[in-house]
């Protein structure tokens, strides 16, 4: 277990390194100095903020200082809004985007389950079919198409719930659904064909022979074995969200990191689209290792076969 | 009391009977074309894809209006006889425009798909039959390619390199091709052992000739699965960016740049969004679930 995580973890840092390496160097690629603007400044004032920034150091200084700074946790300053620096940015939006994203997983991991429970149970009926056909739709809608149209039909139409903007629970409901509707039709795929197969085994027959109920052999016999794909999809679950909640919160006017995130792609904000990307890549590499190494100590079949594979 | 043996009576055997064939024999994909057939969801998004498709290629002709004429006295008008899917706040005729982005999104979804096909059959091809040292290295790599978030690198490179169709290609497969590697690496693993590998490398057919003539056609299935179930992705990718803003430049209609110009007019011009992102939704759709028939098709555990 101990080598298994060590080796994850060595993979992991490579990739971040990639990933910071090829974030620093598109950087310097892309066209546009950071400083246009429709006044052309003069050579002194340009030669003055560019080393403040530090852009007059040799490339390679420039790349060593980068990599230490994330290492230390500085994404340095915003260059178009010359007060706030990325990590202000981020301490400031990423609550909200963490708040929203967590209200999304806990939707679509709970209703995901439900629904896919329920069609197993009810095989080859009519709850499995009308919920797989919806579950397909689901799947085939993007977040933000789902976003436009729950906002247009449900909040300026019906007016039940607030178009836009963060202010109460009332205002996340609509961004939440959006962004779990996509995972939790894909999570109640999942369900249904894993319980289906646990529900053929051996051990749930003996389970139904000893005369346990119907809500036993579910909840504590089949339903413990089928959700292990669910765990499994966790990681990827966590990276759709993350990358689903940009265009959301572009939706919603919700004044988290994604919207920031987006904001800055517009602007051509180049520190803070690395800063962002650096920090969102951390934070899915991490949630990805996490959800491996949980999955390592719910399934105990998956350390043997570590063990043998060694 | 009666014995057992006089409630039965001979027939004799017949030969011919039990030599006789009821069946006609199918051939593997004769099978599995039978059993999409069958599949009634599937068939639905087949005949749909068809209708998207010839939309697509003659959609743009059955109007008078091209899709890059603006007409600034007609701006956002509703859908009616003239425009059938109104016009946009330029006045531009959303009917070509639609089936315009029709093509864009399918020229983007097929492009990527196939380029995963080749880079991700090559490398994966390679190191599942080479193995060994080889196999170690090349899945390595495509590892630590695959831990990077792939909507952020896209999203990164359309930035960069700005924002054309070209890059978005690029964009998109640079880590895309990796799950194909490793669907094609694990089938070539479970072949190259069999028996029909060892007698045709007994009567001395070389590496290229194992791969091509034995071990990719009986890897095809999951290919085409993966391949079908990539286009939709691919669909979503570039609308997914397009309403990011930064999806193809004007005039060039792509539906994610159509959906995001339509979103600021979302209260008052809703058809400026909608017909656009009920076709993202449509064509996503049926890419889904002709690749999930397929997926059941190919399958010879569902056969009934």
């Amino acid at each position: 277990m101990t080598k298994y995580i060590g080796k994850r973890l060595l993979y992991m840092l490579i990739s971040l390194w990639l990933i910071i390496t090829a974030t620093f160097f598109l950087m310097r690629i892309a066209p546009g100095n950071p400083f246009a603007s429709e006044k052309k400044l003069p050579p002194e004032i340009e030669a003055n903020l560019q080393a403040h920034y530090g852009l007059d150091k040799p490339w390679y200084q420039q790349y060593y200082d980068y990599l230490v700074n994330v290492v230390t946790w500085d994404f340095g300053p915003s260059f178009k809004y010359k007060s706030q620096t990325v990590n202000d940015l981020i301490s400031e939006g990423f609550p909200v985007s963490f708040v929203l994203g967590l209200e999304a997983i806990l939707i679509a991991v709970a209703f995901g389950v439900l629904f896919g429970v329920i069609a197993a149970l009810r095989q080859n009926k009519w709850q499995d079919y009308s919920t797989m056909a919806v579950a397909v739709l689901g799947i085939s809608v993007p977040s933000f198409i789902m976003a436009t149209f729950l906002q247009y039909f449900l909040a300026i139409k019906l007016q039940i719930f607030p178009v836009a903007r963060w202010e109460s629970f009332m205002h996340t409901v609509l961004p939440a659904i959006a962004l779990a509707a996509g995972p939790m039709a894909y999570i109640a795929r999942l369900t249904r064909s894993s319980m289906i197969e646990v529900l053929a085994n051996d051990y749930i027959k003996t389970a139904k022979s000893k005369g346990l109920s119907g809500g036993v052999i579910t909840v504590k016999h089949a339903m413990r074995n089928a959700l292990l794909p669910v765990v499994t999809y966790l990681g990827p679950l966590t990276a759709g969200i993350l990358t689903g909640s940009f265009v959301i919160e572009k939706i919603f006017g919700i004044p988290g990191l994604g919207f920031h995130f987006v904001t800055s792609i517009t602007n051509r904000d180049y520190t803070v689209i690395m800063g962002v990307t650096v920090f969102y890549s951390i934070l899915l590499l991490l949630a990805i290792l996490l959800v491996d190494i949980a999955y390592g100590i719910i399934d105990p079949r998956i350390k043997l076969a570590g063990k043998k594979g060694e | 009391m009666q014995s057992a043996n006089d409630k039965f009576k001979v027939v004799g055997t017949q030969l011919d009977d039990a030599e006789k064939i009821s069946k006609p024999s199918l051939s593997y994909w004769k099978d599995v074309f039978i059993r999409f057939r069958k599949n009634k969801l599937a068939m639905f998004g087949i005949v749909l894809l068809i209708i998207l498709i010839f939309m697509a290629i003659f959609g743009p002709y059955m109007t008078e209006y091209d899709y890059k004429s603006n007409d600034l006295t007609n701006k956002n008008q509703p859908p009616s006889a003239e425009h059938w899917f109104g016009t946009d706040d330029l006045g531009r005729d959303m009917f070509a425009r639609t089936w315009e982005g029709a093509r864009i999104s399918i020229f983007i979804g097929v492009a990527a798909a196939l380029i995963d096909l080749f880079i991700g059959v090559a490398w994966g091809g390679i190191a599942g039959y080479k193995g060994g040292r080889t196999d170690e290295i090349m899945m390595r790599g495509a590892d630590v390619l695959s831990g990077i978030p792939y909507l952020l690198l896209v999203i990164l490179l359309m930035v960069v390199l700005g924002q054309s169709l070209s890059t978005m290609i690029i964009a998109m497969t640079i880590t895309g091709w990796i799950n194909m590697s490793r669907i094609v690496r694990g089938q070539v693993l479970s072949l190259k052992n069999q028996e029909f590998v060892l007698a045709s490398k007994t009567l001395g057919a070389n590496t290229t000739r194992i791969m091509g003539k034995h071990l990719i056609p009986n890897s095809m299935g999951p290919i085409l699965v993966t391949m079908t179930l990539t286009i939709p992705s691919a669909i979503f990718t570039e609308a997914y960016l397009g309403f990011l803003g930064l999806g193809l430049t004007p005039p060039l209609a792509s539906w994610g740049t159509m959906a995001n110009d339509g979103l600021p007019a979302l209260r008052y011009y809703p058809w400026r969004l909608f017909f656009p992102a009920i076709f993202i939704c449509l064509t996503i759709f049926a890419f889904n679930v002709v690749g999930d028939g397929l997926r059941d098709a190919l399958d010879p555990r569902s056969r009934k």
